[in-house]
């Protein structure tokens, strides 16, 4: 990169804010995406204002270099990765909670913020932010917001998408925009509120947030459920909505993860189960709540369930709510490389793309434990691999293929939560076609007609 | 091989790493940089950028793996179980042995290798240190009149006037002995606290255990081993080994995390291909256990012993005591125990003071911006004085009162019980 335009940055921001050295260029090579190349940016800055970002972005404009926003980095679709060098911004230092508006429910952040800060400074208010992606106390609110996350409670409360009321947004030319705002109801003109949620930083730089906050239930029941056989499980999860009982968590685990986290935390799960699920109901009339929790228990057994677990504590909900965050670290634990993907389906088809998942990891001898939100639809195929396999990393990549061609066909998506960044944008096709890639490309091509706002995510170059 | 021998070695824990970025929450480094480099997940990252050819042992290099308190958070943190802080430390000394080691540093520890030599420059340091500092008025302590490689507005408490080894005898013999085992000291409390190791004394005398202080015993080697002089800790750790598996105890107690870590878990890694020392360290290791938990496993907390204590008092957890050697509940089971004492859980107790022994000598500033978190927390309990198990630990809480306008007095567990035990015979003395 010019050494002027470095000067110029360095005397826009300060010494300290404008990384250049090797060490840091390796540093922000990588997010948390496995099996995707790690590319380095020419620079990377910390801006600590919405000012710096614009001055940042008139820089980038008048020199057409690639701009890439990074959070803390904790993404799963190579998101944050500079595939065509050029600067990184990251946005750590713009952290501040605006306000939290108890009259209006709302909160107004900056995007460098922790979720978990949010939460904390809700619960002073008795509010809560819902979404609460895995990665909660580390990823930031921009970041989720550019990735669209969503995380355990998505069948009840909704994702990202659900709860950001307006946006202030830095547009490819320096330009800043609003959108949106605190009102609950708002048709003024096209919803780009919901264009630039999950836009994964290729429309815009984020510079302010305003979110919904609800008030937090009062009450809730869990349980964990066991199973001998999948239909049987995946019957329950249908009989559960049908019967007008829509729990705050409803996941399961399959087989395998059973067995690898049993082995990894032995908390007494069964290893020849089929299936568990972790159903939580939850709301602020305790009566509602019980009710719903004597539907399920009745709905779990009159489908055969092996054992109902119930929660009759806090410590016994969180020992239960600890099998199932303990599926993610289990699985990683077993190979080098744990690649977390996020197909979705419609949830009345969890059971066929349980088995299909199961078939696939057959045919190319691979190891997948899968778990993830039954509720939602949205599972985690986990393929336990070792990169430096190249044969074995064939046949995972052929898996990888089928398991989105299959998700597809049941009328799913590739992500329902992780974002297509550079890790699925070949498939992209796949579910809109070409005309639907098109329409999206005129959006990218109109809003940032010279491609710096992170170039090479969610379209594939091929 | 070790990862002292060979920084490949690491490899395996590298390839751990599934960069998910869950160390980001809890490194206290990175909670004030921001910066990716200073997080496990980029240091891991370099370091495998070194092994790969992409990144030669630059200065760069150094500086970033420098940035560790080697706190251990992450490692507990990390949902993949790397072993964070023996890649730190492996880096390290790979990084000494192509970068050589910093001039001062080496002449440092050229001294504290030799025992007698350092125990002779202690004892003069605390006849001569009024030359060398200036007393500071709020604290007992005094701040360095030379720069001589620590920072300037540093409170160093003064050395005790006589180093505690010398001050007892090699074997301090009770009437009836219980049990027999062996005292490390280590040396914040050889040199700067001894009277808390009288105090420590006085306590396992009442429980009659017969304690042995070998004359012999020299630094654990960790300082060191955090600033990569592997090849020196390693002698050091085959003489701790030889001095201490010659006696006669059951029990080998330890007065700070850092120094029982070292017995417990690096000596044995350090030695563990070594044919004539691999054993033998492995007995020594499984005979070390913290003074909180040998009162409160092995004698007992006889409660008949406790006097009334009215005060409010608050716990740090030392990291290499709770996350090194995994003790913690066992300083709180005393506290809570003792009559009229009101205990009050600070925030995030377990998270690094800032202290992580001479980092705060050579990151004074982000040092004392980790404490400030810390010093926030105990304010919040509105206690009268802090205890915590680590020398070190001390002298950052101390010098933290100091900077951030507190007067807390900071004690060793121990010291409280020993209060107690005051008490009682007070309480007993009154009655007659």
């Amino acid at each position: 990169m010019d050494k002027n335009l470095i000067n110029e940055l360095v005397s826009l921001l300060g010494k300290d804010n404008v990384l250049t050295s090797k060490e840091d260029k390796i540093n922000y090579s990588y997010d948390a995406t496995p099996d995707v190349q790690r590319y380095e940016p020419d620079v990377i800055v910390t801006p600590a204002s919405k000012e710096d970002v614009i001055r940042l972005v008139k820089i980038a404009a008048k020199h057409k270099i690639p701009l890439v926003t990074r959070g803390a980095g904790t993404n799963l679709s190579g998101g944050t990765i500079p595939v065509d060098g050029g600067i990184v911004l990251s946005m750590l230092n713009l952290d501040r909670i605006i306000e939290v508006d108890s009259a209006n429910l709302t909160a107004t952040v900056e995007p460098g913020l922790v979720i978990q800060r949010l939460n904390e400074a809700a619960a002073a208010y008795g509010l809560i932010y819902p979404p609460d992606p895995g990665t909660v106390t580390t990823a930031t609110m921009g970041g989720s917001v550019s990735e669209c996350s969503g995380g355990l409670r998505g069948l009840k409360y909704g994702v990202t998408k659900d709860y950001v009321m307006g946006l202030e947004i830095v547009m490819p030319d320096g330009e800043v925009i609003h959108t949106g705002g605190k009102t609950v109801k708002n048709v003024s003109g096209y919803d780009l509120t919901k264009l630039f949620t999950g836009s994964e930083g290729t429309l815009g730089i984020i510079t302010e947030i305003i979110v919904k906050l609800i008030p937090a239930p009062k009450f809730r029941r869990s349980m964990l459920v066991i199973f001998d056989n999948l239909d049987n499980a995946g019957k329950t999860i249908a009989d559960i909505i049908s019967n007008k009982v829509i729990p705050a968590t409803l996941e399961i685990m399959d087989n395998v993860t059973i067995r690898t986290v049993e082995n990894y935390s032995k908390i007494g799960l069964p290893v020849d189960a089929e299936a568990v699920l972790v159903i939580e109901v939850d709301g602020s009339i305790e009566n509602v709540v019980l009710n719903e929790f004597e539907t399920v228990k009745s709905i779990c057994t009159g489908n055969g369930a092996v054992s109902v677990k119930l929660a009759e504590s806090d410590a016994d909900r969180d020992a239960i709510f600890a099998a199932r965050r303990a599926a993610l670290p289990a699985l990683a634990q077993v190979k080098p490389t744990t690649i977390l993907e996020d197909a979705t389906v419609p949830r009345s088809r969890i059971p066929e793309m349980l088995k299909a998942i199961k078939t696939i990891g057959e045919k190319y001898k691979i190891r997948i434990g899968t778990f993830g939100h039954a509720g939602d639809g949205n599972l985690h195929p986990t393929i336990l691999t070792d990169e430096s396999d190249k044969e074995e990393m064939e046949r995972v990549h052929k898996a990888i293929d089928e398991i989105f061609s299959t998700a597809i066909n049941l009328g799913g998506t590739l992500s329902g939560e992780h974002g297509i960044g550079m890790a699925k944008s070949k498939y992209m096709e796949m579910q809109f076609g070409k005309s639907g890639m098109d329409v999206m490309k005129k959006i990218k091509q109109a809003l940032d007609p010279d491609n710096i706002m992170n170039p090479g995510k969610v379209f594939w170059r091929g | 091989m070790t990862v002292y021998d060979s920084i490949d070695e690491v490899r395996d824990e590298l390839l751990k790493c599934m960069k998910c970025g869950n160390c980001m929450e809890v490194c206290p480094v990175y909670i004030e940089t921001k910066k990716e480099g200073s997080v496990a997940r980029g240091k891991i990252r370099l370091i495998d950028a070194l092994l790969n050819g992409d990144l030669d042992y630059t200065e760069g290099l150094e500086e970033r793996i420098g940035l560790c308190l080697t706190c251990m958070a992450c490692v507990a943190k990390c949902p993949c179980g790397v072993k964070v802080d023996k890649i730190i430390f492996g880096a390290r000394a790979a990084i000494v042995k192509n970068r050589g080691l910093h001039p001062v540093k080496k002449a440092i520890f050229s001294v504290v290798k030799r025992p007698k030599l350092f125990n002779l420059g202690m004892i003069a340091g605390s006849k001569l240190q009024g030359l060398a500092f200036k007393k500071h008025v709020s604290v007992t302590g005094a701040h360095p009149r030379f720069p001589f490689g620590l920072d300037m507005r540093r409170i160093i408490p003064p050395l005790a006037a006589k180093p505690l080894r010398s001050q007892l005898p090699e074997v301090i013999k009770v009437p009836n002995p219980v049990k027999k085992a062996a005292f490390f000291t280590g040396c914040s409390m050889n040199f700067l606290y001894a009277d808390a190791g009288l105090a420590l004394v006085e306590v396992l005398k009442k429980n009659n255990v017969e304690l042995t202080v070998p004359k012999e015993q020299h630094c654990c080697g960790m300082p060191l081993l955090a600033h990569g002089d592997a090849e020196t800790v390693l002698q050091m750790a085959k003489s701790h080994v030889d001095i201490f598996s010659k006696l006669d105890v059951e029990h080998i107690i330890t007065v700070c995390g850092s120094g029982g870590t070292m017995f417990q878990h690096h000596y044995v890694d350090m030695l563990k291909d070594d044919p004539e020392y691999a054993e033998k360290a492995r007995r020594v290791a499984d005979k070390i256990i913290d003074i909180s938990d040998y009162i409160v496993t092995v004698i007992g907390l006889d409660e008949s012993k406790l006097g009334t204590l009215n005060m409010t008092v608050t716990y740090h957890d030392p990291c290499h005591l709770n996350r090194g050697m995994g003790v913690k509940d066992s300083p709180r089971i005393i506290l809570k125990k003792i009559p009229g004492l009101k205990f009050v859980e600070m925030k995030n107790a377990d998270r690094c003071c800032g202290s992580a022994g001479s980092f705060s000598l050579t990151h004074y500033d982000l040092s004392m911006d980790i404490h400030r978190h810390k010093s926030d927390a105990i304010k919040a309990t509105e206690a009268d004085a802090v205890t915590t198990g680590c020398g070190s630990c001390i002298m950052q809480l101390a010098d933290g009162m100091n900077r951030f306008n507190m007067n807390l007095p900071v004690y060793y567990t121990i010291q409280i019980l020993a209060k107690s035990y005051e008490a009682k015979e007070m309480e007993k003395k009154q009655k007659s």
